[in-house]
């Protein structure tokens, strides 16, 4: 899911990059804002978490690889805004120092692993658990299915920024210029190779880290500091 | 520290031993193609690709080091750069956080 410099034209790169900063300085803000001393070492973690599990890349059959990313607990249990900084960090430092997605593309990869993913995951686990006790099984069942839904999501909002870009960029003899497959190509690939395969990973992650945190101190499932307006 | 978090991290530390099982994933990632890859499925590489492809020169790139050929190499060049990873991210969130909450107590 990391997108890889020269696969994105000029109009998306800027428009990503307009989208993410403001994004960027808004989150370190509620961070600053909200954040708890006692939820320093998680946050720490978080990142560090999320830059090793999307090491791990799992085969599908069809003989495609992938991996899931982590957003979704972090999303769940530190809040979206921190987990935007969280991810970010981990996603910027695997496309500088490892090459693993391209410069170019950070903020489009951050938009799609470190802005929608913890967001979704974070109002689908909301919606999900309604009113149920932190300890809940339905609330381990909320943090599965944010996990799910939330890494399909990343994928097909990738698959979109893949699949307009022969819209966008070709050249006098009707070449793409960047990424070559279109719409009916790159939303299908991104879309059922996660449906089908890696998304069921994310869920089982989110839900395995869940179920730890509900047993092992679930008062860290209480949201952060009650912002000041 | 607290017990909670001290479980988290001999947890983390399991994994970072552990990232060389995401090398024998062997298989293409749709649009995470080289140049020659593309090349290979369409007969062409999009001019963009040829010229962006390159722009930055990463470090380590591809989680591994120059000459790393068998899998043991691979694998120990895969956990050196988890172990940075995680070095970094951790170090640099840790900072950042004790900064944001210096005189909160709880």
């Amino acid at each position: 899911m990391h997108i890889p410099d020269g696969y994105l034209g000029p109009y998306t790169i800027v428009a990503t990059w307009l989208i993410m900063i403001p994004i960027w300085v808004y989150s370190a803000r509620r961070l600053g804002r909200e954040l708890r001393s006692r939820q320093v070492p998680l946050l720490a973690l978080s990142a560090a978490f999320s830059f090793v599990i999307m090491m791990f890349n799992v085969p599908i059959p069809g003989g495609s690889t992938g991996h899931a990313v982590g957003g979704a607990i972090i999303g769940i249990v530190l809040g979206p805004w921190a987990a935007v900084i969280s991810i970010s960090v981990a996603l910027v430092l695997q496309a500088l120092m490892f090459g693993d997605g391209g410069i170019t593309a950070i903020a489009a990869n951050c938009f799609n692993m470190a802005v929608l993913m913890p967001f979704s995951a974070y109002y689908v686990y909301k919606i999900v658990s309604g009113n149920s006790e932190v300890t809940s099984g339905r609330r381990t069942i909320a943090a599965a299915i944010a996990g799910y839904v939330s890494l399909t999501l990343a994928a097909a909002m990738t698959g979109f920024m893949f699949g307009i870009q022969p819209l966008l960029h070709k050249d006098a003899a009707g070449y793409p210029l960047y990424m070559p497959y279109g719409l009916n190509v790159a939303l299908p690939a991104m879309i059922i190779e996660h449906v089908f395969g890696f998304s069921f990973l994310e869920a089982i992650v989110t839900a395995l880290i869940f179920a730890y945190v509900q047993k092992a101190d679930p008062s860290l499932l209480s949201h952060g500091r009650p912002s000041r307006a | 520290m607290d017990k909670t978090i001290k479980k988290m991290i001999a947890a983390l530390a399991v994994l970072t031993v552990l990232v060389p099982l995401g090398l024998l994933a062997t298989g293409e990632t749709f649009g995470e193609w080289g140049a020659e890859e593309v090349r290979e499925k369409l007969g062409y590489v999009p001019r963009g690709i040829e010229s962006l492809g390159s722009i930055w020169s990463a470090p380590i790139p591809d989680y591994s080091f120059p000459g790393a050929e068998t899998f043991a190499e691979s694998a120990l060049a895969y956990i050196a750069s988890a172990i940075i990873g995680v070095v970094i991210c951790a170090g640099l969130l840790y900072m950042i956080g004790k900064k944001l909450t210096a005189g909160r107590s709880d």
